[in-house]
Formats: C-alpha cells, sequence, structure tokens
C-alpha cells in the first residue's frame, strides 16, 4: 500500500477506488458458504436467481404458449365440435381443482412470508401444505382422467364418439389431454421441490434470512396455477353455458 | 482503468505464459465436473467441432454426387438423408451454439469483469444436455438417419417418412434445452454481475450481441420444442395435428416452425455481428462508429426477427394479404443490420488498419454478409420469391450469410481470442493463407448457385438437366477449396496451442477487461474486480502507437 501511495500514477481517482475496495472486500464479505464464489453478495445472488427463475418462466409460456396456439387454430376452425367436446369435461372436478391450485399458492405465498419472517415451523408446515394440495390436485385429475377413460374420450386409445365429426372432435381431446398432461408433468415437478424445500427448512437451511430458494419457487408454483387459469375457462368452459 | 499509454513494445519481451491458470489442472475429473465458464467453452469447442465434420463430410458427399447431372454416388433416399443430416447437424449441433457457447462462455464474464457466470453449475449442465441431445441426433444417424430435410415439413414427417425423424426430432429437442438454459444464464449474467461503473453502454457490443442473441434463445425455442414434441405425438400415435387426413392442419406446422425458426437465423447472425465489432476497432485502432446505434441494432434485430416469419411461406397457400406484411416486415428487419454495416464501415475510415488474420475474416464478413442481405431482400419481395422459391438461390442466400457470415465471424473470433484462450499466438501466416483459402474457396461455391437457383434448378434435388452442370462442378471445386481453408485453422491451432509463440496479456494491444487479465487466465479471471470508468474501445491513448506487428 505504501509502495502504492509512493508510485506517481497511483494518484488518479480509479487507483483510490481500487485500493479502497481492496481493503473494504473482505472485511464486508459475508461468509463463503452462504454466497456462491461467483458472487459478491447475497444481495446480488438473491437478484440474479430472481432473474433467472422470472426468464426461465418467460421461456415455459412460450412453451404452453405453442400448445394455446394450436387450440386457437382448431378451435376457430371446429368451433361447435369444439363446443361439444367441452360439454364432456368434468367441470365439477376441474372446477374443485381450480380451487384446490388457487388454495395451494396461497399456502405457498404464506410459507415465502414465514421464510421472511424467519418462522422456521410454520415455512415448513406451509411448504408441506402446498404439495399436500398439489397432490390432491394430481389424484383428483388421475379420477378425471380414470372418468374420460371410461368414457371413451382418450384418442387414439380407446375414442368413441357417436355424434357428428368424430375427427374434430377428438382434435379437441388430444389437445385436452396434452395440455393438461403437461400442466400435470409441471405441477408434479412442483410437488417434489416443495417437498425437497420443507425438507431443507426443517434442518434450519431458511432461518438465517436468506430464503431464496423458497421465494423463486414460490414464482414457479404460482405460474404453474397461472397456466391452470387458463386452461380451465379454454378447455371445461366452452361448451358448458 | 489503467490505461498504460505504452511506448514501442516488442511483445516477444513483454508476452509472460501465465503459469498458474485455468489450465493448469490436468485431471479429466477436473474437465467433466468442471464449473470454469472457460472450460465449459473449450468444451464445447471440441462437441461442436465433431458434429460440424459430420455434417462437412455429408456436405462433401452431396457435392461430389453433383457433379454429374444423374448423379451416381448415392441414391435419391441417400441423397435425401445426406442434406437432412448436413442441415439438422450444421443448424443445432454447430452454427447455433457456436459462437454463443464457446466464444461467449469464455470472453463474456471476463469482459464484465465478473469472476464466472450467474449459474456455472447450470452452464456445465447445459453442456451434457447438449452431448445427450447430439448422442441421441448421432443414434438416429447411425440407424439410417432422416430424410425430411432440417425442416421436418408435415405431412411427410409425421406420417409418411419411413426414416427416424423421433430420435432426431428428440435429439434436437434435448439440444434446445441447452440452448434455453444458455441464454438464461446470459441474461443474468449481463443484467446483474458487470463490474462497477460498467454500466449498459459502456459495455462491449460483443456482449450487446449476446444479450439480444440470449433473448432470441429464451423466447423462441420452447416455441420449437412444443413444435417437435407434437410431431412425435402424431407420429406415435396418429393424432391429428398436421396431416389433413387425420383433421390436422400442415401449415399449422409451418407457421409454429418457422415461428422458431426465423428467430432461430438471427441467433446464429448476431454473435457474428457482435464479433464483428470487436475486430474492427481494435484493428483500426478507433472507436466504433455510432456505439448507441449498433448496440440498439442487435436488439431491434431481435425484436423485429420474431415478425418476419411468414416469409419462409409465402407459397405455402397462406393468405396473400399476410405475405404482404410479412415482406414489408422483412424488408424493415434488413434496416438494423444495414445501420450495422454502414457503421462497421465508417469506423475503418481513417483509421490505422492492421491486417492481421482475425482483420482479413472482418471484411470478409462485411462483404459476404452485405451480398447474403442483399438476396434475403430480394426474396422478401413476394413478385421474386414465387420464381425462387425452393430454388438454389435461397440456398446461396443462407450459405452467404451463415458461411459467409457467421462461420468467417467465428473464425474471426477464435484467432482473435486464441492468445487468450490459449496463452499462445497461432502462426500468423498460416492464419493469413486460411483466411484467403476460405474467402476463394466459398465465393467459388456459391456464388454459382445464385445462378442455378434464378435459372430454375430447384433444391434438394440431386439430378438435375445436363446444362445446369458446369455450374455444379464449379462449385464443388470451390468446396475442395473451402475444405483446406477450414483444415489448416484445425492443424495451426492444434499445433500453437503447445508451440506457437507466447503471447502475454494482450498481444492485441486491444482495449476491453478481457485483455486485463494474463494469457491463458487464472481461474478466477481477476485478482480483484476491475472498475471501469470510460467508454469502450478507447483506442485514443493509443493510436499514436503502433500495433508493433512485425514480431507477430
Amino acid at each position: 500500500m505504501a509502495d502504492r501511495a509512493a508510485d506517481s500514477s497511483a494518484n488518479r481517482p480509479q487507483d483510490f477506488v481500487q485500493i479502497a475496495m481492496e481493503i473494504v472486500e473482505p472485511i464486508t464479505k459475508p461468509p463463503r458458504s452462504l454466497v456462491a464464489e461467483q458472487f459478491d453478495d447475497l444481495e446480488q445472488q438473491r437478484d440474479a436467481a430472481q432473474l433467472g427463475m422470472w426468464v426461465f418462466l418467460a421461456t415455459e409460456v412460450l412453451f404452453f404458449g405453442g400448445l394455446f396456439l394450436g387450440y386457437t387454430v382448431f378451435r376457430s376452425a371446429y368451433a361447435r365440435d369444439f363446443a361439444a367436446a367441452s360439454h364432456h369435461t368434468e367441470v365439477l372436478i376441474g372446477g374443485i381443482n381450480t380451487a384446490v391450485l388457487l388454495f395451494s399458492s396461497t399456502l405457498m405465498a404464506l410459507a415465502v412470508r414465514a421464510a421472511e419472517l424467519q418462522k422456521q415451523k410454520r415455512l415448513v408446515w406451509f411448504l408441506l401444505g402446498t404439495a399436500f394440495f398439489g397432490l390432491i390436485f394430481m389424484v383428483l385429475k388421475g379420477v378425471e382422467y380414470h372418468k374420460d377413460w371410461t368414457n371413451h374420450l382418450v384418442p387414439v386409445l380407446n375414442f368413441e364418439w357417436h355424434d357428428a365429426n368424430p375427427g374434430h372432435v377428438q382434435i379437441f381431446f388430444w389437445l385436452y389431454f396434452a395440455m393438461t398432461g403437461l400442466h400435470a408433468i409441471h405441477v408434479t415437478v412442483g410437488i417434489f421441490v416443495m417437498l425437497v424445500l420443507a425438507m431443507l427448512a426443517r434442518f434450519g437451511k431458511f432461518t438465517t434470512g436468506h430464503h431464496t430458494p423458497v421465494e423463486i419457487a414460490g414464482l414457479y408454483w404460482h405460474f404453474v396455477d397461472i397456466v391452470w387459469i387458463f386452461l380451465f375457462p379454454l378447455l371445461y368452459l366452452a361448451g358448458h353455458r | 482503468m489503467n490505461a498504460n499509454v505504452a511506448t514501442e513494445i516488442d511483445i516477444r519481451t513483454e508476452g509472460e505464459f501465465a503459469r498458474d491458470n485455468y489450465l493448469s489442472e490436468h485431471t479429466v475429473r477436473s474437465w467433466l465436473l468442471t464449473t470454469d465458464h472457460k472450460r465449459i467453452g473449450i468444451l464445447y469447442l471440441f462437441t461442436i467441432l465433431f458434429f460440424f465434420a459430420i455434417a462437412s463430410v455429408a456436405a462433401a458427399m452431396m457435392r461430389i454426387e453433383l457433379l454429374h447431372p444423374t448423379g451416381g454416388l448415392v441414391t435419391s433416399e441417400t441423397y435425401n438423408k445426406l442434406f437432412t443430416i448436413h442441415g439438422v447437424l450444421m443448424v443445432w449441433f454447430f452454427l447455433i451454439p457456436s459462437i454463443p457457447t464457446v466464444l461467449g462462455n469464455f470472453v463474456l464474464p471476463m469482459m464484465l469483469g465478473a469472476r464466472d457466470v450467474a449459474f456455472p453449475k447450470l452452464n456445465l449442465t447445459s453442456w451434457y444436455i447438449f452431448v445427450a441431445g447430439g448422442a441421441l441426433a448421432t443414434w438416429s444417424l447411425i440407424h439410417g438417419g432422416v430424410d425430411t430435410g432440417w425442416t421436418f415439413y408435415t405431412p411427410y414427417s409425421t406420417t409418411y417418412a419411413n426414416s427416424h425423424v423421433i430420435s432426431m426430432a428428440a435429439g434436437v429437442f434435448v439440444a434446445g434445452f441447452s440452448t434455453i438454459i444458455t441464454g438464461i444464464n446470459f441474461i443474468v449474467t449481463i443484467h446483474r454481475m458487470r463490474a462497477p461503473g460498467l454500466t449498459w453502454f459502456r459495455l462491449p457490443l460483443f456482449v450487446w450481441s449476446l444479450y439480444a442473441t440470449s433473448l432470441i434463445m429464451v423466447l423462441a425455442t420452447p416455441v420449437l420444442a412444443i413444435t417437435l414434441g407434437l410431431i412425435s405425438l402424431e407420429r406415435i400415435w396418429g393424432v391429428g395435428i398436421f396431416d389433413p387426413k387425420l383433421g390436422g392442419d400442415p401449415i399449422l406446422f409451418q407457421h409454429l416452425f418457422w415461428f422458431y425458426s426465423h428467430p432461430a437465423v438471427y441467433i446464429m447472425i448476431l454473435p457474428g455481428m457482435g464479433v464483428i465489432s470487436e475486430l474492427i476497432t481494435c484493428f483500426s485502432r478507433k472507436r466504433i462508429y455510432g456505439y448507441a446505434w449498433v448496440g440498439c441494432a442487435s436488439m431491434a434485430i431481435a425484436i423485429l426477427g420474431f415478425l418476419v416469419w411468414g416469409h419462409h411461406m409465402f407459397v405455402s397457400s397462406q393468405s396473400v394479404y399476410a405475405g404482404m406484411v410479412f415482406s414489408v416486415l422483412s424488408f424493415l428487419v434488413a434496416v438494423p443490420s444495414g445501420v450495422k454495416v454502414f457503421n462497421w464501415t465508417a469506423t475503418l475510415r481513417k483509421g490505422s488498419i492492421h491486417f492481421t488474420t482475425p482483420m482479413l475474416y472482418a471484411p470478409g464478413f462485411i462483404g459476404l454478409f452485405v451480398v447474403g442481405g442483399l438476396t434475403g431482400l430480394f426474396l422478401a419481395a413476394l413478385s421474386v420469391d414465387v420464381h425462387v422459391h425452393d430454388t438454389y438461390f435461397v440456398i446461396a442466400h443462407f450459405h452467404y450469410i451463415m458461411v459467409g457470415g457467421m462461420v468467417t465471424a467465428f473464425m474471426g473470433g477464435l484467432h482473435y481470442w486464441w492468445p487468450k484462450i490459449t496463452g499462445r499466438l497461432y502462426p500468423e501466416m498460416w492464419g493469413k493463407l486460411a483466411a484467403l483459402a476460405t474467402f476463394l474457396g466459398f465465393n467459388l461455391t456459391f456464388f454459382p448457385l445464385f445462378v442455378l437457383g434464378y435459372l430454375g434448378q430447384p433444391r434438394r434435388y440431386h439430378v438435375y438437366p445436363p446444362e445446369f452442370q458446369v455450374f455444379q462442378v464449379l462449385s464443388t471445386a470451390g468446396a475442395s477449396i473451402l475444405g483446406v481453408g477450414y483444415v489448416m485453422p484445425l492443424i495451426y491451432f492444434i499445433w500453437s496451442a503447445k508451440r506457437g509463440r507466447v503471447a502475454g496479456p494482450n498481444p492485441w494491444r486491444a482495449t476491453g477487461l478481457e485483455w486485463q487479465t494474463p494469457s491463458p487466465p487464472p481461474k478466477h479471471n481477476f485478482k480483484q474486480t476491475p472498475v471501469v470508468t470510460g467508454k469502450p474501445y478507447d483506442y485514443s491513448a493509443e493510436k499514436d502507437v503502433d500495433l508493433d506487428l512485425a514480431s507477430i
């Protein structure tokens, strides 16, 4: 440091900043275990994780978007057949599932709040609750798919349609299974994530004020919920008036 | 920035090979489990070269087949498989990854003054996913390949093709996730990990181009993923999605496919443009002309590129009015590219130009990109496209952009950053010879194809009327020269990695944070995070200092 001061070229402002940083950095850096080595501090790490999750969700919008486009194209081409087909969807189960997912999202939001307040026990329960209602969703979905099966509405496998335009109605149903199926896969992944987080929370991982994984998992879960909010009216309510 | 106004320096004595660098550890485990963005860049380099080699062999076989009007080397079915594998591998397993995953991974964090990308473990995961996708595609190839063309048009690909469509589509599907992850990583890195003082408008233009590319990567690729999924769905289970006999819509496929694939071509060119901005400034010793215009042009290309996909479908039975709209928008998207070309040219003016190997590739890029871009405008005109759609004219157009543009930029960038990557210089004379060979070989290969297309030879045919033979022969001759031009760097780069002249931290005397660190760089790039106080490309302090090229 003394050498640097003696060197005449070190008297420019940028050198002082550099020198200051050399002193300050080691003192203010938090313990290594919480901050990954590519980041300077917890705040940068949290901001990066959040931005990363938002960008990922944008890709998911485009991913589902392709299927929504297909739905739009075929619905505008075969409007009446789609309405007739939609009449055979299980609106009651779908409606209950909507409530289930919305409630699970509430629990997730409460989980994030619990993490912020560093209330470990509450956090664990809310995470488990979110996973539990996700599981309820999947069970109801299974019941629903089973009903579709017994009603001979599964394309290719046992599809039977005795009214007009079975081909068009079958298109509705493969779209229905593709879109709800893709959504169900995302719900399943979400359930696993919640269970893992609940376990980590149980072992005190999120009591230090650093709870970014809970926040970004929350973002993901809310996204999955929103996709369902779009799926439900488009698929279930088209023919139910 | 401690921009030392240096006097004449002999590169030989200034050069120091940094002993403790990112390459020091030699174990296989340290490579396969690395999270160092520099090593991941090199892993990607080897992987894409592997696929480039296979795709080049396919191209060579096609060019030999096309020497004679009635073919003779391969059957029609095999020829279909050759151009399919050439397209699939070159687009998804070479060009799309090329600059972003090799040069971008290596250089981006350093340009930002960061220790690594935002998500290093995701970065490694993206490479493994890429390898998995490539393995699936190779599996498909070994078992007989695909004959649908890289465009997978329906209902041929979903109903009638007897080839391994699903495994090839699966390979591309998986590789797409590698692209998405890379895009997310770059976006977050650029937003959140810039060094103190490095504001957006102080970023090198290579960073702007990678940012725009990453936006396209994350938004367009998922659509391709779902489209490939739908092809597989229809092919496996016979549901009517794209096959009209089953109630489906083949034009829906084209819309979905091109909604991704047009932005994909901008994924393939934007990083190349970013490299050119770096090369032109360094080797004219001048600031870029109109920095903000060039940076914003990258963003404009990315955004407008999402609005023009219908220009691939002018004769597909889509509405003529839609065609008109797409045509106008396609003309519009050429404007920011034109802005860049003008600005690069203006940068050269009154610059102090040094024709190193990268600086041979750069003007080569500009010239060939102008030809490719102009012919793209010809194609965007509805009345012209009706005649030349699906002819060799289109093939010539996109090869001028992708090979004459992107591959040229990739070679230029590879030569430019080679001293940083390996700590050693490639042999300059051989570099210049290879650059010249590729330029001459490229033009001889692809210019005749414009004529062929205009005269009416359709693409994807391996038999043709005898009067076209002279052009096909010229093209094949050119391809052999082009091949030599690509094999030469392979040889001298490998040689130079061990035996090249030691380069030192900054052999080109370039600005940019990546040159302020030793070559090869240490694992964490910088001893301490640099602070940026000035604009990029500040060559004014060094304008009177000549790059001592005599010793390179």
